[in-house]
C-alpha cells in the first residue's frame, strides 16, 4: 500500500460555548488515496463540514480548537503549520468549493478577478496572463462566452454557474485534492446533475483526488468510490460504495439508505419508510458508548457502556458497532 | 407581454370523484419596479394559467424547480397571495368571490404547512398557544380546560409530549417544530391540507418520520392533501397523482407510478433521470438539460420549455402546447410526445 495522499488520524475538533464544549468532531480517522471520490456522509451536527474544514484549518481559533490527531498531507502534518505555511497548501495543493457559491463569491469583484488572484498568488503570472487563465478556466467548466463573462460580477450569474465560477477557481492551481462541501445542496436537480457531471469531468482532467461531503445518499452512490459515514461527531462506518449500499453493517448507515423514498422501485410503492426513531445527541454531553445507542434498535447494556471499536468485516469495509 | 398560454378547455380531472379543490387557468403576475420613481417595469409570471383538480382523500403532488410557481399556485389557493386572474373552487364554493368572513371560515378547511418550522412558529407563544390560537379564533372551544385538553390531544396525535404545551419553539429540533406546525394546521379539523416542502429543511431520517407522520395522519383523519415539493422521490412515495411545473405552466399531470414509469413530457422526462439513485449497481442513461431555467420576466415564446428541450422543433416556440389527455387520466402539454 502506497501511502495515502491525506490521512486524519484521531482528530478531535472542538468549540468552546458559554455552555461547554462541543465537541463537533470526536476522534474521526480517515484517508483519501490519489485520484480517487471519498464521500462523507451523515446528517446535520454530524461533524462532516467541520473535518473538511479542518483539513484546509479554516476553522476558527478560538472558539475552535484542536484537541488531538494528525491531519497528514502527503506525510505531513497540517496541524502544526503556521499559517503562512497554510497558505502554500490551500488552493495550490488542496482546493474547497462550499455550498453557497454566493456567499462564498465576493460580489464586489468580477469573477475574473477573483480567478485572477488565485492564479497570480501560485504562480508567477502577470495580471493580463492571470486573467486570460481565468477566462481558460470559464471556458474549461463550460460557461458560455468566457471571454466576457469573465468581467462579470457574481451576481450576474445563476446559482449552477456560479457554483461552475467556484469550481473554476478551485481547480485554478490543480490541487491534488478538491473537497467539496455540499456542492449541490443549494441547486436544482437538473442543474445539479450537471454539476456533478462537471466534476466528474474534471477529476478525470486533473486526476485529482475528491473529498465530497454530503448528505444526499443518491449523490454518494452515483459518484464515490468509497465511503465514510459519520454519526455525533465520530466515524461509524466505512466501506468501499457497492458493500455500503449492498451490505451496510451499522444500524444507523441502515437506517440512512432505508429511509430515503425510492423513484425507481415504483412497484413496491406505498411502502412504509423505515424512520429512525429520536434525534442526534447533543455533543456538548454527548453520551458514554455508542452515541447511536439512544436511538439504536437492536442497542444492549454492552453498547450504552463502552464505544464499539472499528473492526473491519471485509475488504476496506469498516464499521463501529458490537454486533 | 401576451404570450399564448396553454389552458386546458377539459378538465383533468379523476372522472370517478367529484373534486374537492378546482383550479382553472389561476395566474399571478408580480410586478417588478425599478427606476427611482419604482414604476412598474415588468411582470413576473409566477403562475402561468394553471389548472388541475383534486379529489376528496387523495394526495396531489406538486413537483418543479426553483421558481416553477408550485409554492405561490399553493398560497393562491388559499388566497394568501391574491391570484391576478383565474378561478378556485373549494367544497363548491367560488373561492374567489369570498370576502374577509367567508374566506375566514373556508380557511378552517383548508390549512397549510410550511417548509421552514423555524420561521412559521411565533417565538414568543408556547407551543400550547400555537395550537390553541386556531382554536379561539374559529370558536371551538367553550373554556380553557377544553382548549388544554384538545391541544394534549392534538401534540399525542402528531407524536409529541402533553408537557410541550409549556415550551416555546426554540426548545425544538427542526422535526419536532414541523410536527407542531402539523398539529396546529390539524386543530381545526381541516379537510384540505396543503403542504408547502414540509420536509425540505429536514434531515434524511426526521424526514422519514414527518412523511410517516403525514400518511398516518392521512388515513386516520381522511385529509386531502396538496403536496408541493422540489424533491421528486419524496412527491412519487406520497402522492396519488403529480403535476409536474415548468416556468408557472404544468406540463404534466399524471398519477404517480404512471408518470414515474412512463413519463411524456421531456421535463418530467428529464427531471426524473436527474434524481440520483442511492444504488451503485444501478448505471442509468441520464438525459442532461442544457442551461438554467429561463428567467420568469421574459419566459420563451410558445413553449417555455422549447429552450431546453432535447425534441424542441421549429415550431415549438410559435405554439403553446395545451395540456391535453394523452392517456387516459395522463396528461401532457407537448406537440410531439404522444
Amino acid at each position: 500500500m502506497t501511502e495515502p495522499l491525506l490521512d486524519i488520524r484521531g482528530l478531535k475538533t472542538w468549540f468552546k460555548t458559554d455552555d461547554g464544549m462541543v465537541r463537533a468532531v470526536d476522534g474521526v480517522d480517515l484517508h483519501i488515496d490519489r485520484g480517487e471520490t471519498l464521500g462523507v456522509v451523515g446528517e446535520s451536527g454530524c461533524g462532516k463540514t467541520v473535518t473538511a474544514r479542518s483539513v484546509l484549518k479554516l476553522i476558527d481559533m478560538p472558539p475552535g480548537r484542536f484537541e488531538d490527531g494528525q491531519i497528514l498531507w502527503q506525510g505531513r502534518d497540517l496541524i502544526p503549520l503556521s499559517m503562512e505555511e497554510m497558505d502554500k497548501i490551500r488552493a495550490k495543493e488542496i482546493a474547497i468549493i462550499f455550498q453557497e457559491p454566493m456567499t462564498s463569491l465576493n460580489p464586489v469583484y468580477t469573477v475574473g478577478d477573483q480567478i485572477a488572484e488565485v492564479i497570480e498568488l501560485h504562480q508567477k503570472l502577470s495580471r493580463k496572463q492571470a486573467i486570460a487563465g481565468a477566462a481558460e478556466m470559464l471556458r474549461l467548466v463550460n460557461i458560455p462566452n468566457p471571454q466576457r463573462r469573465v468581467h462579470d460580477y457574481p451576481h450576474q450569474f445563476s446559482g449552477g454557474m456560479r457554483q461552475r465560477v467556484m469550481i473554476a477557481m478551485a481547480l485554478s492551481c490543480q490541487p491534488k485534492l478538491l473537497i467539496a462541501d455540499e456542492p449541490t445542496t443549494a441547486l436544482d436537480v437538473t442543474i445539479q446533475a450537471q454539476i456533478l457531471e462537471l466534476m466528474q469531468e474534471m477529476k478525470e482532467r486533473f486526476g485529482m483526488a475528491i473529498m465530497l461531503i454530503t448528505h444526499a445518499m443518491g449523490v454518494v452512490a452515483e459518484t464515490c468510490q468509497r465511503v465514510t459515514v459519520m454519526y455525533a461527531g465520530k466515524v461509524v462506518e466505512e466501506a468501499p460504495v457497492e458493500a455500503l449500499f449492498g451490505d451496510p453493517r451499522h444500524p444507523y448507515t441502515q437506517g440512512l439508505i432505508r429511509s430515503i423514498p425510492r423513484v425507481d422501485r415504483s412497484a413496491e410503492k406505498k411502502q412504509r419508510l423505515e424512520a429512525i426513531a429520536g434525534t442526534v445527541p447533543n455533543l456538548l454531553d454527548p453520551p458514554p458508548g455508542c452515541r447511536f445507542a439512544a436511538r439504536c434498535k437492536f442497542a444492549m447494556d454492552v453498547c450504552t457502556q463502552a464505544v464499539p471499536p472499528l473492526k473491519e468485516v471485509g475488504p476496506g469495509h469498516f464499521v463501529r458497532c458490537v454486533l | 407581454m401576451s404570450a399564448p398560454v396553454a389552458s386546458p378547455a377539459a378538465a383533468p380531472a379523476r372522472a370517478d370523484a367529484k373534486p374537492l379543490l378546482s383550479v382553472r387557468d389561476l395566474r399571478k403576475h408580480f410586478a417588478v419596479r425599478g427606476g427611482i420613481l419604482s414604476r412598474v417595469v415588468d411582470k413576473v409570471h409566477a403562475v402561468d394559467g394553471v389548472s388541475f383538480d383534486i379529489a376528496a382523500g387523495e394526495t396531489l403532488g406538486v413537483v418543479g424547480e426553483s421558481g416553477c410557481g408550485k409554492s405561490t399556485t399553493g398560497r393562491c389557493i388559499l388566497r394568501l397571495i391574491e391570484p391576478s386572474s383565474g378561478e378556485i373552487w373549494f367544497q363548491g364554493a367560488d373561492v374567489m368571490k369570498m370576502d374577509h368572513n367567508a374566506l375566514q371560515a373556508m380557511r378552517r378547511d383548508m390549512q397549510i404547512i410550511f417548509q421552514d418550522p423555524y420561521a412559521s412558529l411565533n417565538p414568543r407563544l408556547t407551543i400550547g398557544a400555537i395550537i390553541g390560537e386556531a382554536l379561539i379564533i374559529h370558536k371551538l372551544v367553550k373554556s380553557r380546560q377544553e382548549m388544554e385538553d384538545r391541544v394534549v390531544q392534538l401534540l399525542e396525535t402528531v407524536g409529541l409530549r402533553p408537557d410541550h404545551m409549556r415550551r416555546f419553539p426554540h426548545e425544538f429540533s427542526g422535526g419536532q417544530r414541523q410536527r407542531i406546525g402539523i398539529a396546529r394546521a390539524l386543530a381545526v379539523e381541516p379537510k384540505l391540507l396543503i403542504c408547502d416542502e414540509p420536509v425540505s429543511a429536514l434531515d434524511v431520517s426526521i424526514q422519514a418520520q414527518v412523511i410517516n407522520l403525514l400518511e398516518d395522519l392521512q388515513e386516520q383523519f381522511g385529509l386531502t392533501y396538496l403536496f408541493i415539493a422540489h424533491d421528486l422521490s419524496v412527491v412519487e412515495h406520497i402522492s396519488t397523482r403529480i403535476a409536474v411545473m415548468y416556468l408557472g405552466r404544468v406540463v404534466e399531470i399524471a398519477p404517480a407510478a404512471e408518470l414515474y414509469d412512463t413519463p411524456i413530457h421531456p421535463y418530467s422526462e428529464a427531471l426524473l433521470s436527474a434524481v440520483p439513485i442511492p444504488d451503485p449497481t444501478i448505471k442509468r442513461k441520464r438525459i442532461m438539460l442544457e442551461g438554467d431555467v429561463p428567467n420568469p420576466i421574459r419566459p420563451p415564446s410558445g413553449c417555455h420549455f422549447h429552450t431546453r428541450c432535447p425534441i424542441a422543433r421549429p415550431d415549438c416556440s410559435q405554439r403553446a402546447p395545451l395540456l391535453e389527455e394523452k392517456r387516459p387520466g395522463h396528461w401532457a402539454a407537448c406537440h410531439y410526445r404522444e
